[in-house]
């Protein structure tokens, strides 16, 4: 095997002291977020342990099935997430719906694409490789497509008047949206545009040190680093785009009429 | 004479059914509570609003044109017009052909480099005015285009209207300044409610 050091669960215990001292701090400075901070450490723990045991267990059979079904329960809750991001939600289905549709779709061609040209395991589907590209793309993804909702339906709202002001002088409801989803297209790929420029020089992206710990040389830690921005950012990029073009279709109508009749009331927050 | 534009059991989930015609060079004034639906109506017969009913221009069945093309023979201008950019210029497709109108309302021609965050509320009312009539409607749904405005720009732009009108255009005109409907127009309907009913004059005309 490769020259990784293993962990022990008392190396582990040890380092949770740090989460301790931020309750400590919360409780000395009044935060009073000890006890979400404390709760959300248990559920990493918890959850990370879980995925350890599915992901061993994944890995062991190697079933396309089990991989499909894995994969499938990653996007809805990704979808789940991106729709709980949402300040203003559509009305109905749509809500959920159309952010999980898009991020299904825009991260499974990511990944396949990455599978089958890129990466090529045998067999195509072996879930060691599936499983942490899906991962990462749709985390990305998710955070794409949420912000360009977001983005769609507040600015939609705030600037009514001026969208509506088009359709009154015969505008068509994709020239009379134009300015608003260019916004939420630009918002959406923000973070990616972003996390690109600054990888290497500010921050170090967790999985290729995740590798180089691992014992994988430096080299090739980077050239997975960058297949896996490309794949994010395409996924990001067409998961966006049809999450947005989406929402401006269900905001309008066919007589071109602008529908904030078909979003929620804002979130109280 | 077949009227230019007929709404029949017009309505929408807050208007009750609305029949009345218009024919062409003829204003009728709006009038009612605040609330009462004035707008709502415009609206849906602009088709900004879900709505149901027929609705004809000049014997077209409405539902026969797309919506773009409907408004831009019915224009519609809000109380309070919108902007989608940052300079007066870039809401005209044409601002030297817009001019000649802009200038009838006391538009110089640098106004296409005016930011619309520095207009007055009047400022606004006027160059939306002109945005509408550039399209060249049969049409024009107003409401309350003279609210905010000084008495000499309300004269320029009541001129203007009465001038399209003596030319043709139908107005459908949202006032509550009862002098100016007493100018304006000799129909009148009242919006209350939700409940669109023409007002009879105090010594209704027999013949007909």
């Amino acid at each position: 095997m490769s020259s990784y050091i293993e962990l022990s669960y008392w190396h582990l215990a040890a380092t949770s002291v740090f989460v301790f001292i931020d309750a400590a701090l919360s409780v000395l400075f009044g935060l009073r977020v000890h006890r979400s901070l404390l709760f959300a450490a248990i559920r990493m723990v918890v959850q990370l342990a879980l995925v350890g045991v599915v992901l061993t267990t994944l890995f062991s059979v190697i079933s396309p099935l089990w991989t499909g079904l894995a994969a499938l329960v990653m996007v809805l809750f990704a979808g789940h997430e991106a729709a709980q991001r949402q300040e203003r939600r559509l009305s109905g289905w749509w809500s959920y719906g159309l952010g999980t549709g898009c991020m299904m779709m825009s991260s499974v061609v990511a990944t396949v694409f990455a599978l089958l040209i890129a990466l090529q395991p045998n067999p195509w589907y072996d879930p060691r490789y599936a499983i942490p590209l899906l991962g990462m793309i749709l985390g990305n993804c998710m955070t794409g497509v949420g912000l360009g909702l977001n983005t769609l339906t507040t600015s939609l709202v705030s600037r009514r008047p001026g969208v509506e002001a088009q359709l009154m002088l015969g505008a068509s409801r994709q020239v009379a949206t134009a300015p608003v989803t260019r916004d939420a297209l630009r918002s959406a790929l923000m973070p990616v545009i972003n996390s690109m420029a600054a990888t290497g020089v500010v921050s170090l992206p967790g999985m290729m040190t995740g590798q180089i710990l691992g014992g994988v040389p430096p080299v090739e830690a980077v050239k997975y680093q960058i297949l896996v921005m490309f794949l994010i950012a395409g996924g990001t990029g067409l998961g966006a785009v049809t999450a947005v073009l989406g929402g401006v279709y269900r905001l309008t109508d066919a007589r071109h009429r602008l529908r904030l009749d078909r979003l929620s009331a804002p979130k109280a927050s | 004479m077949r009227p230019l534009l007929s709404v029949r059991d017009l309505q929408t989930n807050l208007l009750k059914p609305a029949s009345f015609s218009l024919s062409a060079g003829e204003c009728i004034v709006i009038r009612g509570p605040s609330g009462g639906g004035k707008t709502l109506l415009l609206r849906a017969i602009a088709d900004l609003d879900p709505n149901e009913g027929e609705v004809r221009l000049d014997g077209r069945d409405r539902a026969t044109m797309s919506g773009p093309e409907w408004r831009r023979l019915v224009g519609y201008l809000p109380a309070e017009p919108g902007w989608w950019a940052d300079t007066v210029g870039e809401h005209f497709t044409d601002w030297t052909a817009a001019l000649a109108v802009a200038r009838e309302l006391g538009f110089p021609t640098d106004a296409t480099d005016w930011p619309i965050a520095r207009l007055s509320t009047g400022e606004r009312l006027r160059l939306a005015l002109v945005r509408t009539l550039m399209v060249g409607p049969k049409v024009l749904l107003l409401d309350e285009p003279t609210a905010s405005l000084d008495p000499a720009s309300a004269r320029a732009v009541e001129t203007l209207i009465a001038a399209g009108v003596r030319a043709g255009l139908a107005v459908l005109w949202v006032t509550h300044d009862v002098q100016q409907a007493e100018r304006v127009a000799v129909r009148r309907l009242v919006v209350s409610g939700g409940q669109v009913q023409e007002e009879l004059s105090e010594c209704p005309a027999i013949s007909s």
